[in-house]
């Protein structure tokens, strides 16, 4: 099938990199940063910010010893080089990204936080060193990532390919893991900052304020960071630290009523400057519905188009290096207007939805729903679920159909689970006919946990972290494969191989379901006491139901006996 | 437990409970239904108080204002609901999509059994429109559903116009935690139950139904809004839900929090609290608020689009509107405040609703009656089963030990075909209880072939010929018996054998049912306990036949139907009251068809053929 060519694509062409990480001669780092604005179809606004840090170094080379570092943050550079990480993504997400309203982000995350990580082919005790290395970036980034543990890691075949150079597909250096119950809030905003080379104090980074950022329906960070080709011919590697930010905020609940949206009114900042260290620092509008839905101002000259998402769009590029941006004002404040009416449902080509069937505390079924809206092509996608140990799978259940007729995926990786160890890993290739919704099934029973395992009683559930749907989607329009030093951060991320059709992930709700729990409160003393009465009353019960008490006659003594014998043989009355 | 295994003391004490078994009884009896009638004088009882820290100490501050809009709405919803003769589909979708909701339909049909006469319904097509407002970032893992049923005619326009006010309220609020859904439901139950079983992807009553295209995760609490008028005088709660499930009792707490503190008049059974709890008069009120919830819970039906819902695990009333003509009157944006109160606070919570009780009795709705408390007066009705049947046993091991009966040996030698003719009378009974589970819906054709009645009255009466039919039973089995054995004292030991067995049955089958539903188990053993105990075949034949016939499951709906009326002050004639008693039969075999109701199987298929058994030891020879 197609297995081979996706996962191909998933994995970088080496050209490619080379050639989006042309840089000036002369210097040794480099950091760009963008802000893309997108209006929504539904009213919202999503703005997506992208800060890239280049280092032309090798952490991984034997006997080079990094020490001097200048805008790469330190931090990230000694965890990397002392876990021999080759590529390490790492999203921290407070919401659910409706693709049904918004269409597809520029880079997916699934709520909560995700850490996917590929180690150096050196390394010999893989384990030792993820759990290492989750720890330490607890630490750096304020998280629970500390939680993760061999019961929550995976290591997907297929579904997670380096993005970087090279072309590993060796797994077993794959860690990956969810922890869909994760809260982002500003303790994890912070430190995210502070990698930045200007932390927030300049740049696109004066407008990332908590207080507006979680006054939003969607916030999602992110840090990828991966080998990437220093020129052209791929001489020498260089690190790529890229940190993304994505927000989308609700026209509702911040609109009060009027329908416009400006810098100042989502972020409560203007910008007045770039990033002093930035070599690039642009903002970019997507006005492909300009001037139907809104309308925007000031009006830029500057236009750029993009192929992103299989879609052509055009944007208004707003310069930040240059002073003309920011006008007389001496800040750049932009204004959109709506006029259109939103509120109409996408239909995005590629779409999943998960959710759990039946009642009751015993058994239940995992429904995965996804949908190719795409009117004549059918495409394969790779599903990933990932589910913990106490929800056990009964495999054999594993239905998967399309227009109500079996659909027999034509490459099954599963993994059972080992209770209190690891997780079911279940990754398959489907072939999806067009405009068609296939349904995956699979039935499970609700361990019962041992009593200390139960989580504090202020507990919603046991949550089940989101299943993974990676494809490469047929492309309406021809995507650019050739990529050059004005290509926008944003359609730069995943590199693009085919022309015909470009890779989306697309990351389904985790569920939350709830084990059969005890209450461990007051009625477990009374079930406690109730047992006891109840097995002594048993006790004594059922002796009296099913035995007989008969009085045992105690034995003659020895003399009586004897006397007894010698009274039988002279035939007079025995002694009793 | 020395007491029990030591033969002599063990031998005083079995002498003593079968001396004076009888009088125990009697006490016992008494006890309970003293007991139980206790339940509702007040200083008994236990005061409400909210377990949920959560939606305890958390403060809420209502600000919904847009109740006049609301009704407006409501006119404007009316007048599409005329124009389109029944559910105005397009015009609900389109206005939850301008109040930002995500919204979706599904669409149903359900072709009942037999029609139902009262509601006038037979093939039922329906949609449902339903409308999610997604918490700002929150994973979808986590609903709150808020339903409100188009009826017919003018009723409930309100709930529905402001169901959707509120929708637009909340839709401008950031703090959402979890998901709120909004259902507008067609065919009130019938298009709930459809809902959640889309919801759900179940199929447990044979519903046909267009799968759902949105979800919101596990649903955590749902509130059924009923309103059909500008103004109300007082709010009912309303618990009883399918097979006399109740939702948390935090639920009803939080109602009466909000309604004291919004000062809304608030009622449950429809019924006001009375402050005088130490005169006559303040403890019948008590006393008769805590009968209908007896009475409600019993019959197992839902009372309520809520009760549906509490299958699923998910805690639901509803909340009703009465206008009746006090002077004292509430307006729509008191209720939407309530509402809006109710709804975050349950925003609020960080899990499931678990901290206060499921088992409950409500004499008022600041007090309660918990399981511990009620349970005793249940515990000495069915006691007395157990004290009968130990007397029994004794009696069937006495002559085996006695001496004087020699033709102890023979009695054994037959005793494996003997108990097998213990079984001929436990088979026949049951088989008579199948057949009235089975034949009143499978032959309403043939019924209303011949005789000239319409089909939910040949179902009906189909019901209560098979009834009356299995009264004729015990003298084919008695025969049959008496071919197979001849002696008289092996006769004896079958009867008392026999009646050991179905009392142990019914004392299991009581126990079992109200644990699962209070109020059932203890109407059932109030009226099948003292004859079940005392029946022997020695007696006049004639007079206990009928004393069993009137305390027969059957004879206590009957009696339920009268006390209901009486309850609810509408007192019926006899034969208002016989034709509600025929009602009741139909609806009671519908609600088991259409949305699972375990009480018709249960009354069918086991306490009747239990009370069979019964009336085969009357006629034992």
């Amino acid at each position: 099938f197609r297995l081979s060519s996706l996962i191909g694509h998933i994995s970088t062409c080496p050209s490619l990199i080379g050639q989006c990480c042309q840089r000036h001669p002369g210097s040794v780092d480099e950091f760009q940063e963008e802000l893309v604005i997108r209006p929504l179809h539904s009213g919202d606004i999503y703005a997506s910010f992208q800060f890239r840090t280049l280092w032309d170094t090798d952490f991984l080379q034997e006997g080079q010893k990094v020490s001097h570092y200048r805008l790469f943050p330190k931090s990230l550079g000694q965890v990397l080089s002392k876990f021999s990480v080759r590529e390490l993504h790492i999203s921290f997400t407070q919401g659910f990204w409706r693709t049904m309203q918004w269409g597809q982000p520029f880079i997916p995350s699934p709520p909560g936080a995700e850490l996917w990580v590929w180690f150096h082919d050196t390394v010999s005790d893989v384990d030792g060193n993820w759990k290492e290395l989750t720890n330490v970036l607890s630490g750096i980034f304020c998280a629970s990532l500390n939680f993760i543990d061999l019961t929550n890691t995976v290591q997907p075949s297929a579904s997670f390919k380096p993005l970087g150079l090279g072309n590993a597909t060796d797994h077993r250096f794959l860690r990956y893991a969810t922890l869909p119950r994760e809260i982002v809030c500003t303790e994890n905003l912070t430190p995210w900052k502070k990698l930045l080379p200007c932390g927030s104090k300049a740049g696109l980074a004066v407008l990332l304020k908590s207080e507006k950022l979680f006054h939003s329906s969607f916030h999602s960070q992110a840090v990828h960071i991966r080998p990437v080709c220093q020129d052209e011919q791929c001489t020498s590697k260089a690190w790529e630290l890229r940190q993304t930010l994505n927000v989308v905020f609700d026209l509702y609940t911040a609109g009060q009523g009027k329908k416009e949206w400006s810098l100042f009114k989502m972020f409560s900042r203007t910008l007045t400057e770039a990033c002093p260290l930035a070599t690039s620092s642009k903002v970019y509008v997507d006005i492909t519905d300009n001037p139907e839905l809104f309308e925007l101002s000031p009006a830029t000259p500057l236009l750029s188009q993009a192929v992103v998402l299989g879609d052509r769009r055009t944007y208004s590029v707003f310069d930040l290096t240059r002073a003309e941006t920011f006008g007389q004002l001496r800040s750049l404040n932009l204004l959109l207007r709506w006029k259109g009416d939103g509120g109409e449902m996408l239909r995005p080509l590629l779409h999943a939805e998960r959710y759990v069937a039946g009642f009751g505390l015993q058994t239940g079924e995992i429904h995965t729903v996804i949908y190719n809206n795409h009117p004549y092509r059918a495409f394969p996608v790779l599903l990933m679920d990932s589910v913990p140990w106490y929800l056990q799978l009964y495999i054999h259940t594993l239905t998967v159909t399309s227009k109500s007729r079996d659909n027999k995926p034509s490459y099954i990786h599963y993994q059972p689970a080992k209770d209190r160890h690891r997780p079911h890993l279940l990754e398959m290739l489907i072939q999806l006919p067009p405009h068609s919704m296939t349904e995956v099934t699979v039935q499970f029973e609700r361990a019962l946990l041992k009593w200390t395992e139960y989580t504090p009683d202020p507990n919603h559930g046991f949550y089940v972290g989101s299943s993974v749907v990676s494809a490469l989607v047929p492309s309406m329009v021809a995507m650019n494969t050739n990529f050059t030093q004005d290509q926008p951060l944003f359609s730069s991320f995943v590199p693009v191989k085919e022309e015909s059709s470009y890779f989306v992930r697309v990351y389904t709700e985790p569920l939350l379901v709830n084990l059969p729990t005890p209450d461990f409160s007051m009625p477990y003393n009374v079930i406690c006491l109730t047992c006891t009465v109840v097995a002594v009353g048993y006790g004594s019960f059922y002796n009296l139901l099913t035995r007989t008490f008969q009085v045992d006659e105690p034995s003659l003594p020895l003399a009586k006996r004897l006397a007894n014998l010698i009274r039988r043989i002279r035939g007079v009355p025995l002694l009793t | 437990m020395g007491l029990l295994s030591d033969p002599s003391r063990r031998k005083v004490l079995t002498g003593l409970l079968t001396r004076l078994n009888t009088p125990i009884c009697i006490v016992c009896y008494l006890a309970g239904i003293v007991w139980f009638m206790g339940l509702a004088f007040e200083p008994f009882t236990l005061r409400t108080y909210m377990s949920e820290n959560a939606m305890g100490s958390t403060m809420v501050e209502e600000r919904f204002s847009s109740g006049e809009r609301a009704l407006s709405l409501a006119k404007e919803f009316d007048a599409h609901k005329r124009k389109a003769g029944g559910m105005p589909v397009e015009w609900l979708v389109k206005a939850m999509q301008s109040r930002g909701l995500e919204v979706f339909t599904q669409s149903f049909s359900r072709k009942l059994p037999f029609p139902d006469e009262n509601k006038e319904r037979y093939m039922v097509r329906g949609t449902n429109v339903y409308g999610i407002l997604r918490a700002p970032r929150a994973p979808r893992t986590e609903a709150l559903v808020i339903t409100a049923p188009c009826s017919p005619g003018n009723t409930n326009n309100q709930a529905v116009a402001l169901l959707l006010a509120l929708a637009q309220y909340f839709r401008n609020q950031i703090y959402w935690a979890k998901d709120i859904i909004f259902l507008v439901n067609e065919h009130d139950l019938i298009g709930t139950q459809a809902w959640l079983e889309g919801y759900h992807h179940t199929n447990i009553t044979g519903m046909e139904y267009s799968p759902l295209q949105g979800r919101a995760g596990s649903i955590q609490a749902a509130l059924s809004l009923e309103l059909s008028s500008d103004v109300i005088t007082s709010l009912d709660l309303v618990l009883e839900g399918l097979n006399g499930q109740l939702p948390n009792l935090d639920l009803a707490n939080l109602f009466y929090a909000f309604c004291q503190k919004l000062g809304v008049l608030c009622t449950i059974q429809g019924k006001l609290q009375r402050n005088d709890w130490d005169t006559a008069e303040g403890y019948t009120h008590a006393a008769q608020t805590m009968m209908l919830m007896v009475l409600k819970q019993a019959c197992g039906r839902s009372w309520g689009d809520h009760g549906l819902f509490l299958r699923y695990h998910i805690e639901a009333a509803s909340v009703r509107g009465i206008n009746s003509f006090r002077h004292y009157k509430t307006d729509a944006t008191t209720i939407g405040r309530l509402l809006e109160g109710m709804v975050r606070k349950l925003n609020n919570l960080l899990e499931r609703l678990h901290q206060s009780y499921f088992f409950y009795l409500l004499p008022s709705l600041s007090r309660f009656v918990s399981i511990g408390y009620y349970m005793p007066a249940f515990g000495l009705l069915a006691v007395i089963l157990l004290l009968r049947a130990l007397d029994l046993w004794v009696h069937l091991g006495a002559p085996a030990l006695a001496p004087s009966c020699h033709c102890f040996s023979v009695s054994l030698q037959p005793s494996s075909p003997g108990v097998l003719t213990v079984l001929t009378p436990v088979v026949i009974s049951h088989l008579t209880g199948v057949a009235l589970y089975l034949l009143p819906v499978h032959l309403q054709e043939m019924a209303v072939e011949h005789f000239p009645v319409s089909e939910t009255e040949a179902v009906v009466l189909t019901a209560i010929a098979i009834y009356t039919a299995g009264l004729a039973l015990p003298h084919n089995t008695q025969r049959y018996t008496h071919r197979l054995i001849l002696m008289q004292f092996i006769l004896r030991y079958m009867f008392t054998l026999l009646k050991l067995t179905a009392l142990l049955y019914l004392a299991v089958l009581l126990g079992c049912t109200a644990l699962i539903n209070f109020s059932l188990g203890f109407i059932l053993a109030v009226t099948l306990v003292p004859i079940t105990a005392s029946i022997t075949p020695h007696m006049p034949k004639a007079l206990y036949a009928l004393v069993m016939v009137l305390l027969s499951p059957a004879f206590t709906i009957l009696y339920c139907v009268f006390i209901y009326q009486e309850l609810i002050e509408a007192p019926v004639s006899v034969s208002e009251g016989w034709m509600l008693f025929l009602s009741v039969i139909s609806q009671g075999i519908l609600d088991h068809a259409l949305y699972g109701s375990l009480v018709y199987p249960l009354l069918a298929l086991f306490i009747y053929p239990c009370w069979l058994m019964f009336w085969n030891i009357l006629f034992w020879n």
